[in-house]
């Protein structure tokens, strides 16, 4: 019996640990410039198959290759996440600041592009998209500033660029048939296999702890202490904290808020790039993997308060425990047969039943407590 | 220093500032005075760039910092302490005040807080390590004008510097921005509403529904002007 309630205390806490790292980035973001970023969810898939891409490429390379790609493919994820952040956020999210609602949308048809995006890419779409950027850059460089007088002959350029970027593309998927045009990834999920050292497990007792989890729980554990000193002892990460409680005045200080927004915004996209990774070793890896994790992350946002590292550890926490606490059907066992909960219980022990009664009891707190658990307090908040 | 011409502002479609000219020359300290709701927050925040004008111009050191961002414009030398001390809450008084030092050029920061804050407010000494939202209203000003030093700036902007606060402390910080000018040589633009503190000014500017209807030397404010611009 103690076992089971240990397992299940344990599970719920890998998951919480998954909730956590996927929140902390939509959290640090959204205390900064109140944006809710719907594209955070993608970004962790772009993590899922950044660490697919690398376990094929190294860790099909075998023996130590295979058994430590993952920790070539942790930062790899965070760069290439937060690459993808930093142009979100150059080329979408800082032209709408102030203006929630269009961000909101925004950022929902850009998780919209992406989806699509890993499902049909393949080599021709690369070329083509390669060679538009590259005419771009060439025009910018070289060929619009004698436009000076002409601005909007960049845009034709663009325009036209792109148009004989897709023609190009076309042609050579024409030419060169399914090897160009084959989807790399395609609709369907894909698998990371994990090293062997991490698909086994611990035996403590009479149940095992499998590894992966217990991977899960300490690569979560790091990046919240890593997060934790950047804010609180990096300089940055003073700006990061000064511009979040007071953007004017931090501005009139000397902060260049527009900098601190797009390296925070990269920061957390980072981190949702390495919980993709952490999603990968828990399930198969799909384009629909954003749309899964994002109402829950943004649950931990919500239940924990706003700008509150430790509201958010302790309501990620909370959520995934409760989640598994009703969805592993270990409560009714807990009652016995005789119990009238038992029924109700039974009912709500599967994994989309148990989201719903999670969601239930998350309504019914904010109703409570609308600021979180962990408002806060003190002379300051009046200030 | 500072130079402001024809300038015009408007929140909205209200015109808030009408036409306004001013100048700080170097190493003066000029005040700014009108009644409650006039413009003169509102001239500062101009003067800073976190409002837009519509028409006119602002010359820094010769030069126009017009199309300059508030940060940018913090890093060509303007402190500013703003009505309201606008200190960041969850800070400790040690962060504020290193923050300060944003606005000195890259390089040349140091990551200690030099001694002269200190002398000039030994109050903050104490404090160190305390939020800066639990600091009293006083304490809070002294933090802000203390935080504007820490950059180095060559013109200090003080918005009501005294506003709310008890007659002790106001002689205090009168005495500080007076050592403060005579020590670095900054130019001072300050908007005040107690007379003691005004007669420190070598300049007045008087300021009623947005623009400018008298200036002159300090010295030679007369009791009619005071009775007519400042809230006595
Ligand atoms: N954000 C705003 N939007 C619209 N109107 C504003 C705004 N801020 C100030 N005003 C208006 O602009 C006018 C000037 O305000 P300002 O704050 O500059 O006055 P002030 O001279 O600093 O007054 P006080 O001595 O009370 O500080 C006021 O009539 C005020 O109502
Ligand atoms: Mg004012």
């Amino acid at each position: 019996m103690l076992s089971v309630l240990l397992d299940t205390l344990f599970d719920g806490i890998s998951i919480g640990s998954v909730l956590l790292l996927a929140a902390l980035g939509l959290a640090i973001v959204f205390g900064l410039m109140g944006v809710i970023n719907m594209a955070h969810g993608e970004l962790m898939m772009i993590g899922a198959y950044t660490m697919y891409l690398v376990q094929n490429s190294f860790g099909g390379l075998g023996g130590v290759w295979f058994e430590s790609y993952i920790f070539l493919a942790l930062p790899t994820a965070f760069l290439v996440a937060a690459l993808g952040g930093l142009m979100l956020e150059r080329w979408v999210i800082r032209y709408l600041y102030g203006r929630p609602l269009e961000t909101l949308l925004a950022t929902w048809g850009v998780s919209l592009i992406l989806q699509q995006f890993v499902r049909s890419v393949n080599w021709a779409m690369v070329i083509g998209l390669v060679l538009w950027g590259a005419l771009i850059l060439t025009g910018r460089l070289l060929v619009w500033p004698r436009w000076g007088n002409l601005p909007w002959m960049s845009r034709v350029w663009v325009i036209a660029a792109g148009a004989l970027a897709w023609g190009v593309g076309a042609l050579a998927g024409e030419r060169f048939g399914l090897a160009l045009e084959e989807p790399w990834f395609g609709a369907e999920g894909v698998d990371v296999n994990a090293p062997d050292w991490l698909q086994g497990g611990i035996p403590l007792g009479d149940f095992q702890l499998p590894a992966s989890r217990l991977f899960i729980i300490s690569l979560t554990s790091i990046c919240l202490l890593g997060l934790y000193l950047f804010l609180q002892k990096s300089p940055w990460g003073l700006r990061i904290r000064a511009v979040t409680q007071n953007r004017s005045m931090s501005a009139c200080l000397g902060i260049p808020t527009g900098t601190v927004d797009a390296l925070t915004f990269a920061l957390g996209s980072g981190l949702a790039g390495v919980a993709g990774c952490a999603v990968s070793l828990l399930g198969s890896v799909d384009p629909n993997l954003g749309q899964e994790y994002i109402v829950n992350t943004f649950m931990v946002v919500v239940v924990g308060g706003v700008g509150n590292l430790v509201g958010s550890v302790v309501a990620a926490m909370t959520i995934g425990i409760l989640q598994d606490l009703f969805s592993s059907g270990i409560l009714p066992l807990l009652l016995g047969d005789k119990n009238p909960l038992t029924g109700f219980f039974n009912f709500f022990a599967t994994d989309s039943m148990a989201k719903v009664i999670v969601f239930a009891l998350i309504i019914i707190f904010l109703q409570v407590r609308p600021a979180g658990m962990f408002p806060q307090k003190g002379r300051s908040v009046d200030a | 220093m500072l130079q402001v011409a024809s300038l015009d502002v408007y929140y909205g479609e209200s015109h808030i500032l009408r036409s306004v000219d001013l100048t700080v020359p170097p190493g003066q300290m000029v005040c700014l005075i009108g009644r409650n709701g006039v413009g003169k927050t509102t001239l500062l925040k101009t003067i800073m760039g976190l409002i837009h004008p519509r028409r006119g111009s602002i010359t820094l050191k010769g030069e126009s910092i017009l199309s300059l961002s508030p940060d940018q414009r913090a890093r060509q030398g303007i402190g500013y302490v703003p009505q309201g001390r606008e200190i960041i809450p969850r800070l400790t008084v040690e962060e504020n005040l290193l923050l300060g030092l944003e606005a000195r050029p890259r390089g040349s920061r140091s990551t200690k807080i030099p001694p002269e804050i200190f002398e000039l407010f030994p109050v903050l000494k104490t404090m160190l390590s305390r939020r800066g939202g639990d600091l009293s209203g006083g304490q809070q000003q002294q933090l802000a004008i203390g935080r504007a030093l820490m950059g180095q700036p060559q013109l200090l902007v003080l918005d009501e510097p005294t506003e709310g606060i008890q007659p002790s402390i106001i002689l205090e910080i009168e005495a500080a921005v007076r050592r403060i000018i005579e020590s670095q040589g900054v130019s001072v633009l300050l908007v005040e509403q107690h007379l003691h503190f005004v007669r420190q000014a070598d300049f007045y500017y008087a300021m009623q529904k947005g623009g400018i209807v008298a200036s002159g030397l300090t010295q030679n404010l007369s009791q009619d002007v005071i009775q007519q611009f400042l809230a006595v």
